[in-house]
């Protein structure tokens, strides 16, 4: 009940604000979608509370029938890997509905409507343990992103819309034809843990990893399927750029762990050495590339696919049949972490963006003299995302590179942990020519005031997450051992 | 777990907290309260943690399980041993001067509370590094006190200068750190724990286990991970080619050039090597490569004192010079010496920086030394404590320096490690150039002509309250003055008092260990009659005619012929413009790191992309399935008579082929 009530409170709460709210009221319309937003994170708190961390289980199933011709089942369930990411998701909206709260000024109703609907389609996806109602769910979510990045987005945000959507589907389809051959070998079955027991053979397996891989793949975004990502970024709404960073990639690693390693175990454990490649170079090109981009939003996007690299170089680190746990622990906290941090970064650049209207990094200069909370929080996520000890960013990019040299892959781990000098890098170079120095301009000296009360504890709660996690992440890893040690046990098993 | 090993590292973070976020509310006064009285309960906490050790009580164990993933338990803990609780009172003492002191540096600037804030920060985070049990937690430490440095080296941050400064900071400091992480990896994979006991357990049976490393061979395990934990060291402590960050970090104020950049958190890397001792005496390849990285530091560092006009600067190059004595030490196995003089040094060396900021604030900010002179007459107690300093720093008998500079010079003496002749020729060099320096400066500040309506009107520095050139120089208020006077006292006494305990006693017994085949400290031990008699036997030495030539040289040149040292410049200009360059390494990493980095950046970003990702592939399949269309499209015009046209030819074509099959 509890994964069901995850699903559909956001999304009839987002309903029911497209209803009810009008542009006349839109006081209403938004404190509607606040209440929406909180309900909905709220019902999934039990998700944790109640949660069994000794077994690899699906727990919370809820299993009926749906559409019992073709034997696809309303099944949902969470387990060590999934359930974080319904609740990151789940507060993920309530910073969205505050991030839009009186800067959505054209149709409210409307954006507060597609971002609810759009967090109960991203829970429904992370619950699903039918394939086909995991994939309405996951190509259903594209649509509000769509219509967020077509309507409220930037003066380019048709071809950024188009590109994002015809991007994601490509890769979806051919997701698509996989599960539609794995219900004919497994005799008639939707349920995923079927597919994962299902015997296969070495071409079927390498096959069915493409295409599985190029969904998931577009969705992180792995090299050299990123170029969406950063035009998305550019073009979407504050809200969508931190749903987008947040969220939706999460959904591509999800499915790599979901799908791709327990399904096809010997195809995934041949072809590791070619992720880990496409891995290493998103974290070392795009970080280089991230470097030199002049829109703050490009640069927080390239960031992201660089850290998303560590989840993809996480997961693939095999020696033998056998993965690294501390590999895939680090990836997922890598993923929850970045959750945070990108959120942060990108609500960061949303303050900005809302004073000045620009995203150039040239258009700024001495924040700190005018914006000093700002200032302080700012850098405080952007040390997040450079990696320090103490913050969440930390996390994963520590243990996925100890991983590495753990597996005796020490120059994977030389590589990856070039990301410590690049990530410092490109985010304290920003940070310099935007916050430091003396006052850039007029625009900058009169018309940025420092944080508004909603926006101060908008970001201090993102604060406090990305604190409390870097000083104590154990009671997140804590649920996720018995999950990750049931799938790496199942990855070494042959399925031939 | 006693609760005063708690109230070290956190009652200063207390303060951090208090001043930081709620600075506005409890004002400047208040700010400098809590934190002063944090950091001053941390030190009386120290010094019962400190006589609890000396009564044999130590502790390991942990705070809390940090994270437990893939079978691997990270902790926070607390190692509290002879070790720990030197650095512990180290640390505390100087940034309780430094507080002190920062009342009367900082007193007209607005940023009073954030600075107070970040110093206090600075203290907690260094005392979680040395009190650390665990890699985990060190790296934390490490990590930490470098974005307090960052912070306060950026500290005036409109100054574009200081800016840059920290970031630059910031970036080579994580060029070390990557060294250092992959180090930690290393010790994770072979020993599967980053418990420091743990490891040391189970090292010696790993050492000579070969690790692949690609291009750089198969090297055995010790080697790999001590010669990786070194680059961290190579960072944060500054050593060549990693030096090239301390310089600049002195756009910070000076208070934190006291206490992070000459006392404390440079010596992070010391305090580490020494730490691992017994990981790096399973080594002797890393332990040459520190010997000889650091008698480059020592010697080439110093050269570029001589020529600097900046009074920080000058006393930020003998820094790194001193941190490459310590290093030396750390290659030559002396821990203990390295650890003495990174004790003495912490405190004649942030005397040395406090009282330098004293003399700037009496020159009205100032820094210029070329602008200086005679100001004996006004500031007769920085001037006093300055003296004090500086013969510390030459290594004067019986004051400390000497005592832990000359161990350091006899054990590089006693080794057989491959580098040593060459590391013996640069401590002993190092010597004579670091006399000449110290005083150069000492010379051109304290004695000879009053020279301070020469400087030129446009060098004005940051925050000038508004005195104007030309003025009088005037004595500092008693909160700076104070502190000068209470480091004054150990640079005098600590190496007297310390030395048989500290280098030849049992002090660091079981936490510093020495492999016998290259104990350096041991082979000492039967020369050394007493710290008065080791003083007597100093005059009669090598190092002190180099010091006290070095003196006289300095005399000579700033004192009696003070024209003598431009036509000089002039004379040896090309050499000049190699130290006024700094061996041009900052010119290289401008040119090749920085700049390489960006034009990598732009072309794989334009070309990989712009223009084969999203031009080739993406819009260009766009555009060939538009192509395609388009040409499809003439198929489908819609006439009937084409449809008509296009039917007829196929039935004849048909029929054709049915009649002539």
């Amino acid at each position: 009940m509890l994964l069901s009530l995850s699903i559909w409170v956001p999304i009839v709460g987002g309903l029911a604000v497209l209803t009810t709210g009008n542009d006349k009221t839109p006081t209403m319309t938004r404190w509607l979608a606040l209440f929406a937003a909180v309900a909905g994170f709220l019902v999934t708190i039990p998700l944790y509370t109640g949660f069994d961390s000794s077994t690899a289980a699906l727990q919370f199933v809820e299993n009926v029938a749906w559409i019992d011709r073709y034997k696809i089942r309303y099944f949902l369930g969470v387990d060590g890997i999934s359930m974080w990411f319904v609740l990151l998701n789940s507060f993920t909206t309530i910073l969205v509905v505050i991030a839009g709260w009186v800067v959505i000024e054209k149709q409210p109703a409307q954006y507060f409507a597609a971002f609810l609907i759009m967090s109960g389609l991203i829970n429904g996806s992370f619950a699903a343990a039918d394939a086909v109602l995991f994939y309405v769910f996951f190509e259903a979510m594209l649509i509000p992103m769509y219509l967020i990045i077509g309507i409220w987005g930037g003066p380019n945000r048709l071809y950024a819309a188009i590109k994002f959507f015809l991007y994601t589907l490509l890769g979806s389809l051919l997701m698509l034809v996989a599960l539609l051959y794995l219900y004919n070998v497994t005799g008639g079955s939707f349920t995923i843990t079927d597919f994962h027991k299902v015997p296969l053979a070495r071409t079927p397996q390498l096959l069915l990893f493409f295409a599985f891989f190029m969904a998931f793949a577009v969705k992180v975004p792995m090299w050299p399927v990123h170029t969406w990502l950063p035009d998305a970024h550019v073009e979407a709404p504050t809200g969508g750029s931190v749903v987008l960073a947040a969220i939706t990639l999460k959904l591509g690693a999800y499915g790599f762990l979901r799908f791709i390693l327990p399904i096809v175990p010997d195809a995934s454990r041949e072809l590791a050495p070619f992720v880990v490649a496409i891995s290493l170079i998103a974290i070392v090109y795009i970080g280089f590339v991230a470097l030199v981009q002049t829109d703050m939003k490009k640069l927080v996007a390239y960031s992201s696919i660089s850290h998303m690299g560590f989840v993809t170089l996480g997961f693939f680190l095999f020696v033998g049949p056998q993965g690294s746990a501390l590999g895939i622990e680090g990836g997922l906290m890598q993923m929850i972490s970045h959750g945070f941090v990108s959120a942060a970064m990108f609500l960061c650049i949303g303050v900005m963006y809302d004073r000045l209207h620009s995203r150039n990094i040239a258009d700024y200069g001495g924040v700190a003299n005018v914006m000093p909370k700002f200032a302080a929080l700012m850098m405080l996520f952007g040390m997040a995302n450079a990696g320090l000890p103490g913050t969440s960013g930390f996390i994963g990019e520590f243990t996925v590179t100890l991983a590495a040299v753990k597996q005796g892959m020490f120059w994977t781990a030389a590589c990856a942990g070039l990301a410590l000098i690049l990530g410092a890098a490109y985010t304290l170079w920003m940070y310099k020519r935007v916050v430091f120095g003396s006052i850039g301009n007029d625009h900058v000296r009169n018309d940025m005031p420092d944080l508004s009360r909603r926006e101060f504890w908008m970001l201090m709660l993102v604060a406090a997450c990305v604190l409390g996690m870097g000083l104590y992440p154990a009671p997140f890893t804590e649920v996720m051992h018995k999950s990750v040690d049931a799938l790496i046990a199942h990855v070494a098993q042959s399925k031939f | 777990m006693k609760l005063s090993y708690l109230i070290v590292p956190f009652a200063p973070l207390v303060g951090a907290i208090l001043a930081g976020l709620w600075g506005r509310q409890i004002g400047r006064k208040g700010a400098h309260t809590v934190t002063i009285l944090g950091v001053l309960i941390s030190f009386i906490a120290s010094c019962v943690v400190f006589a609890d050790v000396l009564a044999g009580n130590t502790f390991n164990g942990p705070l809390y399980t940090w994270m437990v993933s893939g079978g691997v338990k990270f902790e926070v803990g607390f190692l509290i041993d002879t070790l720990t609780v030197t650095m512990m009172l180290v640390v505390t003492s100087v940034s309780l001067m430094v507080h002190i002191y920062t009342i009367g540096y900082m007193e007209e600037d607005p940023g009073y509370q954030r600075f107070f804030s970040y110093i206090s920060l600075f203290t907690f985070s260094m005392l979680m590094l040395v009190m650390s049990n665990n890699f985990l937690q060190l790296f934390f430490g490490w990590e930490a006190v470098g974005l307090v440095s960052y912070l306060l080296i950026g500290f005036w941050y409109t100054r574009p200068t200081a800016i840059f400064a920290n970031m630059k900071a910031f970036l080579v400091n994580r060029v070390g750190d990557l060294g250092f992480l992959l180090g930690i990896g290393l010790v994770l994979a072979y020993t599967g724990s980053l418990d420091y006991k743990t490891v040391f357990e189970k090292a010696p049976a790993l050492k000579d286990i070969a690790v692949a490393m690609g291009p750089f061979g198969t090297p055995a395990w010790a080697t790999a991970t001590c010669i990786l934990l070194f680059i961290g060291a190579m960072g944060k402590s500054a050593q060549v080619p990693l030096h090239v960050w301390l310089p600049d970090s002195m756009e910070g104020p000076t208070p934190i050039s006291a206490l992070i950049h000459a006392a404390t958190m440079v010596t992070a890397g010391i305090f580490m090597v020494s730490r691992m001792s017994p990981l790096f005496e399973m080594s002797e390849t890393a332990l040459s490569f520190v010997l000889i990285i650091g008698a480059t530091t020592a010697l080439f560092m110093g050269f570029l004192g001589i020529i600097q006009y900046d009074i920080k600067r000058v006393v930020a190059y003998s820094t790194l010079s001193q941190l490459g004595y310590m290093t030396v030490a750390l290659g030559v196995s002396a821990y203990s010496a390295a650890m003495f003089h990174l004790v003495t040094h912490a405190f004649f060396k942030a005397l040395l920086f406090l009282a330098a900021g004293s003399v700037i604030i009496g020159m009205h900010h100032n820094q210029d030394i070329r602008y200086m002179g005679g100001i004996r007459k006004y500031m007769k107690i920085t001037w006093l404590t300055s003296l004090v300093g500086s013969l510390a720093l030459i290594g004067f008998p019986l004051l400390s320096g000497f005592y832990s500079k000359d161990t350091i010079i006899e054990a590089v003496h006693q080794s057989k490690i491959a580098g040593h002749g060459y590391a013996n020729f640069a401590v002993l060099c190092g010597v004579f150039v670091t006399a000449f320096y110290s005083f150069r400066m000492y010379f051109l500040v304290f004695h000879g002509k009053e020279r301070y309506d020469e400087a030129p009107h446009d060098e004005h520095h940051h925050d000038d309250h508004g005195h104007g050139h030309g003025a009088k120089p005037h004595e500092s208020p008693w909160v700076v003055t104070l502190p000068l006077v209470l480091l004054a006292i150990p640079s005098l006494m600590l190496g007297f008092w310390g030395i048989d305990k500290v280098v030849y006693g049992d002090w660091f017994k079981g936490v510093l260990v020495v492999d016998s085949s290259h104990d350096t400290i041991g082979a000492l031990k039967p020369l050394f009659h007493g710290p008065l008699g080791m003083a007597i036997h100093g005059l009669s030495t090598l190092p002190l005619a180099l010091a006290l030539a070095g003196v006289a040289l300095a005399y000579y040149l700033y004192v009696v012929n003070p024209a003598l040292p431009a036509k000089l410049r002039r004379q040896f200009s090309g050499l000049v413009k190699v130290l006024e360059e700094k061996y041009y390494f900052d010119r290289f990493n401008e040119f090749f790191f920085a700049g390489g980095a960006r034009k990598l950046g732009e072309g794989l970003f334009r070309f990989g992309d712009r223009a084969v990702i999203d031009g080739a592939l993406v819009n260009g399949s766009a555009k060939s399935i538009g192509a395609v269309a388009g040409l499809m499209r003439h198929l489908q015009t819609g006439y009937i008579y084409h449809y008509a046209f296009v039917m007829v030819a196929g039935v004849l074509a048909f029929m054709t082929w049915l009649l002539l099959r």
